[in-house]
């Protein structure tokens, strides 16, 4: 008995290593950074900071385009998804493949591109400007951060709900179907809650990158949307106040770790394999 | 019997450039017991979704009631399906799954309770209102998917191998029971297996398919006792199928020795196929005897004992409650009643369809 508790612990210790070390360890530096000011004594500041209107609305503009992503990214996912799950093609995971492949890409290339796209004088101007239509422009706007983080996440969002999806017994459809459920009927009281699980978790997997992101509002923001990302950075590496940035960086945490809640307050029960 | 309640007309169907039913017809009369028996891949399950509405065919017609359905989607069809593993509805209780249907329709709340108390009586699952769905057994989940489509009361309910996923001992259980509920509603059913004894033991009429062809309707007796082709007698029970040939009415001549039968009407010196059940084939002393063999194999099976013997160079398969050792010398004798004599098939397709099996 202890022998095989032995060999667990030994199997598992690698992981353990690594919770320890890249998780548990990094995650201790961050509350004690919040919770001190610079000569290492104890003080709220640093987290009472976020009552500061610069502070909050970056917070609240962050909420708000990590929303619209996630609610947009959601809206183009479910029919995909959808979509693929009821084709008579073999060959689907190609499909599914193609919408993953611009993640082969680097993320920041993918950026910079919608910049060079977005941008005044950019393609998507000039092409515009052959059809009369001057001065469009987004960059430098929400809609040009939340364009940019959907073409970023939507992959996550297609995936666990393409995956549950597949899950679904084509007879429980078709049984809806049999009892006098019209496709609508049958597709808001079967198929969405039975696609709930991979629906939560594409919702996770796009809020939580969103919510944090300070690259895309970086590049297509040109620096002037400012989000909490955006303001944490600038006060780790910019101004080098780190007892600040952990500070701003509990509160996030604060709401992704109420979004994780919800995730296992749903995936509870369920099959566990399908939450990627 | 009472009249047609559905009739197939024509109906082609294939997938893929496969030709799966060509050319079907058939009739379901009012309250029968109607089951589709065939290997897998004959087209039964094919047929049982065009009439639930899941497929349409490429040609033909489908009416109900005296109404052309082939083109109304399912869920604005009169009858409902049992399906193969039970497809509940795993994320609502067992209530809400029988409920369904009515909500749907938007019964009342108090008519719906009463219908789902009667539905769970009538299944003997009283009492199982809030499980959930994936917390029973299979067998239960079976009777929950029949409440589930019976609350509708659909004048037709299709049942598609609704006890494959269920062991030995269960299915036959449910076999009596599907009986039951059979004559307690007062409806048709329409069944789909591979199980031949399911077949005989629930239906009123039995059409045997293959290859996207019926083979032959009747009632279980009939089918049993008077097969039309030897694809029927092989599927349906253990036989003999041996060449023959018909030398005039009332005589077959089968490995080089003459047997009286009591067939007619084959013309003389005709080859035909000579199908003997296992269990009519007397074992006798070789004096007695039409045909002299010995016994080669022999098995217990329980009910009776199963035989092998050798003779003229066919090995016969015999039945029998009385044990002859392996290396006896026995006669064969059949009664001329039990030797059903059957046309060659006369295309090469039908001869297809004999090798495959």
């Amino acid at each position: 008995m202890s022998r095989k508790r032995l060999k667990n612990t030994l199997v598992a210790g690698p992981y353990l290593v690594w919770i320890i070390g890249f998780i548990v360890i990094p995650l201790m530096f961050v509350l004690y950074y919040g919770l001190t000011d610079g000569d290492g004594k104890f003080t709220l500041d640093n987290v009472r900071a976020i009552s500061e209107p610069i502070y909050y609305e970056a917070l609240f503009l962050s909420l708000d385009l990590a929303l619209v992503c996630t609610i947009i990214c959601f809206l183009l996912a479910f029919p995909l998804a959808l979509i693929l799950r009821n084709m008579k093609i073999t060959n689907k995971g190609f499909i599914v493949f193609l919408f993953i492949l611009p993640m082969w890409m680097n993320f920041l290339l993918r950026t910079y591109a919608w910049q060079a796209i977005l941008d005044i004088n950019g393609v998507l101007d000039t092409f515009l400007g052959f059809f009369g239509i001057e001065g469009f422009s987004i960059i430098n706007t929400p809609a040009a951060i939340v364009l940019g983080m959907v073409y970023d996440f939507l992959p996550f969002m297609v995936l666990p709900i393409y995956n549950t999806m597949i899950k679904i017994d084509d007879n429980v459809i078709n049984a809806a179907r049999d009892l006098g459920a019209s496709y609508s009927q049958t597709l808001m009281k079967i198929i969405l809650p039975l696609s709930m699980p991979g629906i939560v978790s594409g919702v996770i997997m796009v809020f939580v990158p969103s919510l944090t992101t300070f690259a895309i509002s970086d590049i297509l923001g040109g620096g002037k949307m400012l989000l909490i990302g955006n303001i944490i950075e600038s006060k780790v590496k910019r101004a080098g106040n780190m007892n600040l940035g952990a500070g701003l960086s509990l509160i996030l945490m604060i709401f992704i770790v109420v979004n994780m809640l919800f995730q296992a307050r749903y995936s509870k029960g369920e099959d566990k394999s399908s939450l990627i | 019997m009472s009249n047609k309640l559905i009739d197939l007309v024509n109906i082609s169907k294939s997938y893929d450039n496969e030709l799966i039913l060509d050319d079907l017809n058939l009739y379901i009369r009012e309250n029968e017991f109607l089951t589709l028996l065939g290997p897998s891949g004959c087209g039964k399950t094919t047929t049982l979704r065009l009439i639930g509405g899941f497929e349409s065919p490429d040609q033909g017609k489908i009416i109900f009631d005296g109404q052309d359905i082939t083109k109304l989607p399912p869920h604005k069809r009169t009858l409902n399906t049992v399906f193969q593993k039970y497809a509940l509805f795993t994320h609502m209780t067992i209530a809400e799954n029988i409920a369904f249907g009515l909500k749907i329709k938007k019964k009342s709340k108090a008519y719906i309770d009463d219908k789902i108390k009667y539905a769970l009586k009538l299944v003997n699952l009283d009492g199982y209102e809030n499980r959930m769905a994936d917390q029973l057994s299979g067998g239960q989940q079976q009777r929950i998917a029949i409440a589930r489509a019976i609350v509708n009361e659909p004048k037709v309910l299709l049942l598609d191998e609704p006890l494959g996923a269920l062991d030995l001992k269960l299915r036959q259980d449910m076999q009596y029971e599907l009986i039951r509920l059979k004559n307690e509603l007062g409806i048709t059913f329409i069944y789909v297996t591979h199980d031949q004894e399911e077949a005989l033991t629930m239906s009123d009429t039995i059409v045997v398919m293959n290859q996207g062809y019926i083979q032959q309707i009747g009632t279980p007796e009939n089918i049993y006792n008077e097969p039309e082709n030897a694809f029927v007698a092989d599927f349906i029970g253990d036989s003999n199928i041996i060449d023959g040939v018909m030398i005039e009415d009332k005589v077959v001549e089968i490995l080089g020795t003459k047997f009286a039968c009591v067939d007619e009407g084959f013309g003389n010196n005709t080859p035909v196929d000579v199908v003997i059940r296992p269990e009519d084939v007397e074992l006798v002393s070789p004096q007695e005897g039409i045909i002299e063999g010995v016994v080669s194999h022999l098995i217990f099976k329980g009910v009776h004992y199963e035989m092998e013997v050798q003779a003229h160079g066919y090995e016969w398969l015999v039945q029998s409650t009385k044990l002859v050792p392996v290396g006896t010398k026995v006669g064969i004798k059949v009664d001329p009643f039990n030797i059903q004599i059957m046309n060659k098939p006369a295309s090469e397709d039908e001869e297809a369809v004999m090798l495959d099996e």
